[in-house]
């Protein structure tokens, strides 16, 4: 038992909360997984909610955006926190989510014909396209190793976005168009409508949880424990008999398929995509959330997600004297990123080694 | 003194409790009783005529020799004469120009890092190569995996594969941590151990993967005498549980005191090989080390 004990023993919040015994633990969950849910009725909450909640935007739109920026930075964290892998063009997957379901089920499809499927139906082959996906890019560019992967990948996300602009058959800037939504009704009325968006951020949040709950129990393995060896030592993890190859693939296909979840959701609520809505940039953001929240930590990235959604739509609708703040979102939004980089270089909520990490770098410089 | 191989592990490892200056045999009789001790006959790996070449540099020369089942074998030479590289290509990390390497009668040469650790041979690195940012624990059980076949499917559903493999990896590596003595360190991150205490957990997650064949790169580097002593007892040890152990190693004391058989490389080419008498008697040898110049060098 003392054995099990030590191995959390950093203090904090996380440190009080390993030390808690199992039911006091569950419940901690259960109080903050129940008041997730309640998230959409936050404005009723008096004084505090309307200072939370988006004014420029519907709140229940805004969750519902922060829900799949939420499993972007999940899934990338997987890559990069995890397997150490620097990939800069994650958005890719998310397109080939998109891009999936779109084809399977709009009418504008020229497989509609003979699809024409229901959105659920066009999940499950649209997740297994992203893994696909995420094979096809990783088999031959796993041999790379940091910045030069990083370029690969980079290119992976334009070749895709291309790809959706200039080819007839993915429509390019015309798009696909009623897509159809989540099915489900409720006393007759469809769950999944077009003006409500709380039952999106509903269902958000439940894949959210199930794709915690999957990469946690991948974490605490061998997948796991294969992942942080060759982030740490590619070469001493392979002679320790990884199998780097192999794990480093599972990595770059579980990312691709949690971000292709995002793709999926994200076209069955907008209920039309086009290449417009793939650019660079959205890759570059969710990075920057990953960092920013904590890589290699699901709470840093749950919070990185979070954050870079929230703060331009919650800027929306803002204006300071004359100026809309809406328009200067981005370098607000670059500020923060500075400001955060600078006042804690390891992330919101770093991972427990990376703090510690840097912890000793503060020793090892502090004057004797 | 003069014949340490012949005794028992228990009475070998009482000597040890000796300083590395008494430790070190001193006389030319331990030849033969080290040769009776070693169960002359099985070979576990051998370097069959391996010639290693960087460009023009000729890094390896025709070099041969081959390791019994159950012995310490120590690989020496003066810094550049080819140990580390002759290391690197047994454990396939390069790959010999021309000959062969042969593990239990297989060739070696040509096979993944990964495969040749699950065939049975680890290793530690010459500078501590641990992981850094997991702790000690975590360390022993990535070597613990190697053998371990819980995939990607049984890890996310927690099927039993998951519990029993987890459960087993844990029980072994904890015993390991406390085989090479820093079992109540298991919980800190690697990082934070001291120097030795690394050095220890590499060995430790080297076994981890249940070798027939431990290659230690100059283990001893940067340790003081009592460290060196405490290092050759862990080697003893190791060799005591059935693995074979190949001794890569500076401290001229420290191979003289431990090893069964000596191969003494220069310059890429064999020039010595034998008990640790017979090599410190060799004259090409001493030549290596001392720079006198001979007909054999």
């Amino acid at each position: 038992m003392s054995e099990k004990a030590s191995f959390r023993t950093s203090g904090g919040v996380r440190g009080w909360f390993g030390r808690q015994p199992w039911y006091v633990r569950a419940v901690v969950i259960l109080v903050f997984t129940v008041l997730a849910y309640l998230l959409p009725y936050a404005g009723d909450v008096p004084l505090i909610g309307p200072q939370i909640i988006t004014e420029g935007v519907d709140w229940p739109s805004a969750l519902f955006n922060m829900s799949y920026y939420v499993l972007l930075a999940l899934g990338l964290n997987v890559v990069v926190g995890y397997a150490g892998l620097l990939d800069l063009g994650y958005v890719g997957f998310f397109a080939v989510g998109a891009y999936g379901t779109a084809l399977l089920t709009s009418p504008d499809s020229v497989i509609y014909a003979d699809t024409g499927w229901k959105w659920l139906m066009a999940v499950p082959a649209a997740l297994v396209l992203t893994m696909i996906a995420g094979v096809i890019l990783g088999w031959p560019t796993l041999r790379l190793r940091g910045d030069y992967l990083a370029i690969v990948t980079l290119g992976f996300a334009e070749i895709i976005r291309i790809v959706a602009t200039s080819t007839t058959t993915l429509r390019g800037d015309r798009g696909f168009a009623s897509i159809p939504h989540p099915p489900g009704s409720w006393n007759g009325e469809p769950i999944f409508g077009v003006t409500d968006a709380i039952p999106y951020f509903w269902l958000g949040l439940t894949v959210i949880i199930l794709v915690i709950l999957g990469v946690r129990n991948l974490d605490r393995s061998r997948v796991g424990r294969s992942w942080l060896a060759i982030r740490e030592d590619e070469e001493a993890a392979e002679v320790m008999g990884v199998r780097t190859f192999k794990y480093k693939l599972w990595a770059f296909a579980i990312g691709a398929f949690i971000g292709g979840l995002g793709g999926v959701l994200f076209a069955g609520e907008q209920s039309f995509i086009n290449s417009q809505t793939f650019v660079l940039q959205f890759s570059i953001l969710v990075l920057a959330g990953v960092v920013m929240g904590g890589s290699g930590n699901m709470a840093g990235a749950i919070l990185g997600g979070v954050l870079i959604s929230y703060i331009p739509d919650r800027l929306r609708g803002l204006s300071f004297g004359d100026t809309d703040l809406y328009e200067y979102r981005f370098a607000i939004f670059g500020a923060a990123i500075i400001l955060i980089m600078v006042l804690r270089p390891q992330g919101l909520i770093p991972s427990r080694r990376r703090a510690m990490e840097l912890k000793d770098r503060e020793k090892e410089v502090a004057p004797q | 003194m003069t014949e340490p191989h012949q005794e028992t592990p228990e009475e070998l490892d009482r000597q040890n409790a000796r300083p590395v200056d008494e430790a070190a045999p001193t006389g030319g009789s331990a030849a033969a009783p080290a040769a009776k001790s070693a169960p002359a006959g099985d070979v576990l790996l051998e370097v069959d005529h391996v010639t290693l070449r960087f460009g023009g540099v000729v890094a390896l020369n025709d070099v041969s020799f081959s390791l019994r089942k159950g012995e310490i074998f120590g690989l020496i030479g003066p810094n550049g004469a080819g140990k580390t590289t002759c290391f690197n290509a047994m454990t396939g990390v390069y790959r010999p120009t021309e000959g062969a390497i042969r593990f239990q009668g297989e060739s070696i040469v040509g096979k993944k890092k990964h495969q040749i650790t699950r065939g049975g041979i680890a290793r530690t690195f010459q500078n501590v190569r641990l992981f850094p940012e997991m702790t000690a624990l975590e360390n022993v059980m990535v070597g613990a995996d190697a053998h371990h076949k819980t995939s990607v499917i049984s890890a996310l559903f927690r099927l039993p594969r998951f519990w029993r493999e987890e459960k087993s990896g844990k029980e072994r590596s904890l015993e390991l941590l406390r085989f090479v003595g820093i079992a109540h360190r298991a919980g800190d991150v690697s990082r934070n151990l001291s120097y030795g205490e690394q050095r220890r957990l590499e060995i430790a997650r080297a076994l981890a993967t249940n070798p027939t064949l431990l290659c230690l790169d100059e283990p001893a580097a940067g340790f003081n005498p009592a460290e060196k002593e405490d290092l050759l007892q862990l080697i003893r040890r190791i060799r005591d549980t059935g693995v074979t152990v190949l001794l890569i190693e500076h401290d001229m004391r420290l191979v003289m005191g431990v090893t069964d058989r000596i191969v003494v490389l220069e310059f890429g080419k064999k020039i010595a090989e034998g008990t640790p008498a017979e090599v410190r008697d060799n004259p090409a040898v001493i030549a290596a080390y001392l720079g006198v110049p001979t007909d054999a060098a």
